[in-house]
């Protein structure tokens, strides 16, 4: 936790802060969060088999302790940065809703918890990112959030992962 | 307290159906000449079970139904009934009524009154016959056998634990007060003071004075659920009263009650319903639950997945180990091939648990035979053989529906009237042959008649009228094939039964589907044989895997046909876009993995790689590949579970080194290439 509140435990904010914890990570030069309650695990990216025949976002399908799950690299689908694969590139397994999948990013950074007050709604700009799928723009001392709302996004016909049935579902 | 009795209510189903289908092989096995007391009194518990059941759970209709039949079946088993062959036809018709009222209970699907109210009013009808003359004739012959008495002296003293199976000796006490006059005496010796008492024990004891001319084992039964928990002494009442007495004069013998328990052996044909035979048959049936134990296939997947898991983890290790020097890591290397064996060992056990003997299956066919048979007029035999073979849970419940079609053509289509086989100088009952066996990895399933067969100028002459292309020198398996098409039916006029061509067709689509295949004999004049080949389970799979550029592929062993190293000339180029591959003076369209999938390799030409040759839906194509990689099972995993389809891929799997590899649906790409050439 890198901020210290001076609230006394068991008061009520202890129950909403889950809802305003975020695992923040970082693409490219800009810094995005993900609700922390999507996120199942994180573990350093291995070999991925590629699928035939899909955009370059979607890496492919990685073996996740016998199950296969989709891998998905947002710094392709988001246009950021130099996109390369070593030691340090880091993968965030998310569960949404019943279903895993793992987004590949430039480095995990934190889990810190926003005040409501914290918490801007996203203006309305034109981009690879469609204001659709942010949950809003978090501040931190000086520094912009970029809060996903991861469900919205890997569902989106966009992204094109489930089966349009799913999506629909979702 | 109130208890959720929803909870119970999948198991109360559950329970139900498995004891209509004991009723209804039971009903099937019961020969109405020599009726046999303990197939009554299996069918008659099965009732008893469900309406018990249904009034517990408050499916009122479902109980006040069952109590119908429950009463007719006790007339039967008490021996006041003779059982008719119509009888059993009846009952028959009962069980597929209150599968229908069960299941209406259940999904709320509707029920078909008329079914219902017809057969009610037969168990009327019956059960008003019953007390005609020939009953008393019977109940007068049936007595000495049975420890008839005056009365019964009934000690019951449940242990403290009664309630928490859920009984009631109130209600136990009520079902023996309705079978005569009962007197009631109370034991509170062992109640303790209200400070001590546990409000959920039973501290009371009973003896109950019942004067009735009810035979021993209907007092019994009031008492079925509880035996095990409480004490029970039932001995007749020893002074016989008044109103008694008329009936015990009636007895031939006439002879006082106690002599005559001896005479039962001797006159044991006539015994419907011999106490030591129930309690027999109660206790294997009690010794059979305890042996098994219901678990829901959820948990045995998650099961078969962690040991899968388990076995690519040890591979792993292997692997890392084989580089360690022997002489230094001896007693980790023997560690590690004991985990090996200990590992293989375990995925074979936890595997079998998702395995059930085709039994199951086989089972449902008596009766269709025995029904079908009666509405065609036909005598029929069925014989199954090899029901112990064992398959996946899951092949087992798509196999069902195949197998219906192919033994209901085998009966409308395949065997002849009785007449017509005498003419023929046949067994006026022909016979159906299910059989099930193992062969290497799969299972052969054969349905076997001895009817007409199949007759092939009557197919030629079907397959011309149809427009499909066809000669008289076709050989005769190529003939055979030819019922598989869709719309093709053989039969003169269309029957209720099948001969409306949607038959076969399905059948082999669905046993495709499966993995399996379907092969068709048959001999004009004796009898036709179809073999359906299937895996042994839907997760495991024969496969090919093959190499493409850095890719690994793994394409199912049951489709490859062959695969072969091409020289330049076999490879030709048609309209200068599409290559065809000449084998064998056939030419075979082909197709490149690495342009399809779009994967970048050095080899280029057909001749440099190797072709697959792949054969689906009768139709082949020549895949061009890198190379050959190796043979081996693999776990088949879905993609779908946390993506979705992918156009050409059945599915994945994962290789020892813990990698994923694609599993190519092999009929979607030979379909894709069709498409590519008509287009």
């Amino acid at each position: 936790m890198s901020t210290n509140q001076s609230q006394p435990f068991g008061t009520q904010r202890l129950d909403t802060s889950a809802a305003n914890e975020f695992l923040t990570f970082t693409l490219g030069n800009e810094e995005y969060g993900v609700d922390i309650l999507k996120v199942q695990e994180i573990r350093g990216y291995d070999t991925v088999t590629h699928i035939p025949d899909t955009p370059a976002f979607i890496k492919g399908v990685i073996n996740l302790r016998g199950t296969i799950v989709p891998v998905v690299d947002l710094r392709i689908k988001f246009n950021l940065g130099r996109v390369e694969y070593n030691e340090l590139t880091v993968m965030i397994v998310l569960n949404i809703a019943g279903r895993v999948v793992g987004v590949v990013v430039d480095g995990v950074s934190d889990v810190i918890t926003l005040e409501d007050n914290q918490i801007m709604p996203p203006p309305e700009f034109g981009g690879t990112l469609d204001t659709r799928y942010l949950a809003g723009l978090g501040t931190v001392d000086q520094r912009m959030l970029i809060l996903v709302d991861i469900e919205k996004l890997m569902g989106s016909t966009e992204m094109n992962l489930f089966n349009t049935d799913a999506a629909l579902a979702a | 307290m109130s208890i959720d009795l929803e909870r119970f209510h999948k198991s109360f189903f559950e329970e139900s159906f498995e004891g209509l289908d004991t009723m209804e092989q039971a009903l099937l096995e019961l020969d109405p000449n020599a009726p046999d007391a303990e197939g009554i009194n299996l069918i008659f518990r099965s009732a008893h079970s469900i309406k018990g059941g249904a009034a517990t759970f408050g499916f009122a209709g479902v109980a006040e139904y069952t109590h119908g039949v429950e009463t007719l079946l006790d007339q039967m088993r008490s021996g006041k009934r003779t059982i008719q062959q119509n009888d059993v036809d009846l009952f028959l018709r009962i069980v597929d009524v209150l599968r229908g009222l069960l299941r209406a209970a259940r999904d709320g699907a509707s029920v078909d009154a008329s079914a219902v109210a017809s057969t009610q009013a037969e168990i009327a009808a019956a059960l008003a016959n019953g007390s005609g003359a020939k009953a008393t004739e019977v109940v007068a012959q049936a007595k000495p056998a049975d420890e008839a008495s005056s009365g019964w002296l009934i000690q019951f003293e449940p242990k403290p634990d009664l309630f928490r199976s859920g009984n009631d000796p109130l209600r136990i006490l009520r079902g023996v007060g309705a079978l005569g006059e009962m007197k009631v005496d109370v034991d509170v010796s062992k109640l303790p003071s209200f400070a001590d008492a546990d409000i959920e024990s039973c501290y009371l004891a009973w003896t109950l004075k019942l004067e009735s001319t009810a035979p021993k084992i209907e007092v019994e039964e009031q008492f079925t659920w509880v035996e095990d928990e409480s004490y029970l002494r039932i001995s007749p009442l020893q002074h016989a009263p008044v109103v008694a007495a008329a009936a015990v004069s009636e007895t031939p013998s006439g002879k006082p009650v106690l002599t005559l328990v001896q005479g039962g052996a001797s006159t044991e044909a006539a015994v419907p319903a011999p106490v030591a035979s129930t309690q027999a048959t109660a206790n294997t049936a009690r010794t059979g639950d305890s042996s098994s134990i219901r678990v829901s296939t959820e948990k045995i997947d998650a099961l078969i997945n962690l040991v899968g898991e388990l076995v690519i983890t040890q591979a792993m290790l292997e692997q890392q180990a084989s580089t360690l020097d022997p002489a230094i890591n001896e007693k980790l290397l023997a560690g590690l091939s004991q985990l090996n064996r200990n590992t293989r060992q375990l995925q074979e056990a936890v595997m079998s648990t998702r395995m059930l003997p085709i039994e199951s299956v086989f089972s449902r066919f008596p009766r269709v035979v025995r029904d079908l048979a009666a509405k065609l007029n036909k005598q029929v035999r069925l014989t199954t053989v090899g029901e112990s073979t064992e398959l996946d849970k899951s092949v087992i419940e798509k196999i069902a529906d195949p197998l219906n079609h192919l033994v209901r053509n085998s009966l409308d289509h395949g065997i002849e009237t009785p007449e017509q086989r005498i003419a023929a100088g046949k067994d006026p009952s022909g016979t159906i042959t299910l059989k099930a066996s193992h062969q290497g990895g799969h299972i052969i399933i054969e349905v076997i008649d001895d009817g007409r067969g199949l007759d092939r100028t009557r197919i030629l002459d079907k397959a011309r009228a149809n427009g499909l292309p066809v000669s008289d020198t076709m050989s005769n398996s190529e003939v055979w094939q030819l019922i598989f098409t869709p719309g093709f039916s053989t039969a003169e006029k269309v029957t209720d039964v099948s001969g409306r061509g949607v038959g076969m067709d399905v059948v082999k689509k669905n046993i495709a589907a499966l993995g399996g295949s379907v092969e068709l004999n048959s001999d004009t004049g004796s009898g036709s044989r179809t073999v359906i080949r299937l895996p042994l389970t839907l997760a495991i799979l024969d496969g090919m895997s093959i190499a493409v550029g850095t890719e690994v592929f793994i394409l199912p062993l049951s489709s490859v046909v062959e695969s072969l190293q091409p020289t330049q000339e076999q490879v030709k180029s048609v309209a200068g876009s599409g290559q065809v591959v000449r084998v064998r003076n056939e030419y075979v369209p082909l197709l490149a993995l690495s342009q399809l999938f779009n994967i970048h390799t050095e080899v280029r030409d057909a001749h440099n790689g190797i072709l697959v040759l792949l054969e689906a839906d009768g139709r082949k194509l020549a895949l061009q590949v890198d190379e050959l990689v190796g043979q081996q099972q693999v776990v088949i995993k879905s993609l779908e579970a946390n993506y979705k389809r992918i156009p050409y891929i059945s599915g994945a799997t994962i290789l020892g080194d813990g990698r994923v590899a694609l599993i190519i649906d092999v009929a979607d790409l030979i379909r894709a290439s069709n498409r590519a050439v008509a287009a």
